[in-house]
C-alpha cells in the first residue's frame, strides 16, 4: 500500500516537472478560447442576481475587451492590459469576499462550458486569482 | 433504581448537544447571517475524527463549512472506523462563524469488540483562524485550536495506568495551503499541524501515564491531490505519544473524498492505527459522511 502510494506520488512529480514549458495561454487554446470563456462568463453574470448588480451600469463591450486582454496577459499571451487600474475600477463597489468567490464559481462554470480541461482551468485560476487583493473591500 | 440511573446517563449525554444546538440557533437568529457558500467547492475540508475542521485524523487550519467573511455555516458529521479488535463511532456538529472562529462538539463511542465494553468521551473544540486563506493568500492559512476531551467513565483509562482518567486538553497550531494547478495541473493541498497533548489514544485511554505525564509536541501532516472539483485523494500521518508504555503507534491513513456539492461529502479511508492497548496492528476502513446544514 505504502509502496504503491510512493510510486503514484513519484509519477506525479515526474510528470509535473517534465511537462514542456508552453504558456497557459497556448495550452488553453489562445484568443478564440479566451473570448469563448469571457462570453460564457458574461452570460453567467447576466443570469446571476448577485453578480448582475455590480454590472448593471457597466459598458459590457468594454468589460469584454478589457477582461479578455487581462486574461490573455496573465496567462502569458501576446497581449497588454490597457484597461484602468484594477483598484480604481473596483473602488466603491465594496465587493465582499463571498461575492468575489461566487464570481470565481461563475468563472469556473464559464470555463467548463468552453470545454477547458480541469488541469488547464486550475492553471488559469492560479494566475487570475491573485487579483482578488485589488478587488475586494474597496 | 436502574431506570433512574439510565435516565440520568441519557440526560447527561444529551446536555452538551442541546446546549450546542441552542447556542448555534440563537446565534443564527440574532445575527441573520447568510448561510455559508462563499468558498470554492472542495476547499472547505471536512470534520476530522475529533470534530474539528480538517482532514480525517488531523485538524487543519481550515474551518469546517463553506462560510466566508460575512457568513456562518453549520455542519454535522458521522464517522466510523472499523478495526480488527475495536470500532470507533463518532457523531458531531460544528459551527463556523465568518471563516474566523469554529466551535465543535463530537462524541466518541469506542466499542471494544474483542474485550467487550465501550468507552465514551465528548470532545469540545474551538479554533481561531489567525492568518490567511487556503486558496487566496500567498502564505498558508494558519489557525490555532484546542480540543477539550472529557471521558464519561474513566475506569478503563485508570485500569491501563492513565495518570488522569477524567479529562484533558489538546492545543494545536495548523498551517494549510492549496496550490492551484501545482501538480501537473491538479490542485495540491498540504497541511502540517503541531499538537501539544497528553492524550492516550485520542483520550479514550485517559491522559498521561507511567512513561510520561507531561505535554508533548506531536507532528501531524496531510497531503492530497484534487483530481477534480469533486474528488480528492490523499494521505495523512499523526504522531502519537506513548505515555502508557503500551507501545502506542503513530497513525497513518490513505483517503478518498467525494464532494458532490457544497452540502455533502463522503470519505473513505484505509487507516493503519498500529498497537492499541495491547492489540497489535489495528487497521481497517474509515468511513465518514459530512453534511452542511446551514
Amino acid at each position: 500500500m505504502k509502496k504503491l502510494l510512493l510510486v503514484c506520488l513519484a509519477w506525479f512529480f515526474i510528470s509535473a516537472c517534465s511537462s514542456t514549458h508552453t504558456s497557459t495561454y497556448q495550452q488553453l487554446g489562445g484568443q478564440p478560447k479566451i473570448e469563448e470563456i469571457v462570453d460564457n462568463f458574461i452570460t453567467e453574470i447576466e443570469f446571476d442576481s448577485v453578480m448582475y448588480a455590480f454590472f448593471k451600469d457597466s459598458n459590457i463591450d468594454r468589460f469584454r475587451e478589457k477582461i479578455s486582454e487581462h486574461i490573455c496577459m496573465l496567462t502569458g499571451g501576446p497581449c497588454e492590459y490597457t484597461g484602468d487600474d484594477m483598484e480604481q475600477v473596483h473602488a466603491g463597489m465594496n465587493i465582499s469576499e463571498s461575492e468575489f468567490n461566487h464570481g470565481v464559481d461563475l468563472f469556473i462554470a464559464a470555463m467548463t462550458k468552453a470545454n477547458i480541461h480541469h488541469t488547464i482551468q486550475n492553471k488559469i485560476l492560479a494566475v487570475i486569482i491573485p487579483t482578488r487583493d485589488v478587488m475586494i473591500y474597496l | 433504581m436502574a431506570v433512574i440511573k439510565t435516565n440520568t446517563v441519557r440526560s447527561n449525554l444529551c446536555k452538551p448537544w442541546v446546549f450546542f444546538l441552542c447556542l448555534i440557533s440563537t446565534f443564527l437568529l440574532v445575527s441573520s447571517a447568510q448561510a455559508g457558500d462563499g468558498k470554492l467547492i472542495g476547499t472547505a475540508g471536512l470534520n476530522q475524527i475529533e470534530g474539528s475542521g480538517g482532514g480525517g485524523l488531523v485538524p487543519w487550519a481550515t474551518l469546517a463549512g463553506y462560510d466566508s467573511q460575512e457568513q456562518i455555516s453549520v455542519n454535522a458529521f458521522t464517522t466510523q472506523v472499523q478495526l480488527d479488535d475495536y470500532r470507533l463511532n463518532v457523531l458531531g456538529v460544528s459551527a463556523s462563524f465568518y471563516d474566523r472562529v469554529e466551535i465543535s462538539l463530537a462524541q466518541h463511542r469506542f466499542d471494544l469488540k474483542t474485550l467487550g465494553g465501550e468507552i465514551k468521551q465528548n470532545i469540545y473544540g474551538l479554533k481561531y483562524r489567525i492568518y490567511g486563506d487556503i486558496v487566496y493568500s500567498t502564505w498558508p492559512q494558519v489557525s490555532i485550536g484546542l480540543q477539550y476531551k472529557k471521558l464519561k467513565d474513566g475506569s478503563i483509562a485508570s485500569a491501563v495506568g492513565a495518570t488522569n482518567s477524567i479529562s484533558g486538553t489538546d492545543i494545536y497550531v495548523a498551517a494549510t495551503k492549496i496550490h492551484l494547478g501545482a501538480l501537473a495541473g491538479f490542485n495540491l493541498v498540504w497541511n502540517v499541524t503541531a499538537r501539544a497533548t497528553r492524550a492516550n489514544q485520542l483520550g479514550l485511554l485517559g491522559f498521561g501515564g507511567v512513561n510520561n505525564h507531561n505535554y508533548q509536541i506531536m507532528a501531524e501532516a496531510s497531503a492530497a491531490v484534487l483530481f477534480s472539483r469533486h474528488l480528492a485523494l490523499g494521505i495523512e500521518y499523526r504522531q502519537k505519544p506513548d505515555n502508557l508504555g503500551l507501545g502506542e503507534d503513530d497513525w497513518l491513513d490513505v483517503f478518498i473524498s467525494y464532494i458532490p456539492n457544497k452540502n455533502l461529502s463522503f470519505t473513505l479511508a484505509w487507516a493503519e492505527l498500529g498497537n492499541i492497548a495491547g492489540a497489535k496492528k489495528q487497521k481497517g476502513l474509515y468511513l465518514s459522511l459530512n453534511g452542511q446544514l446551514w
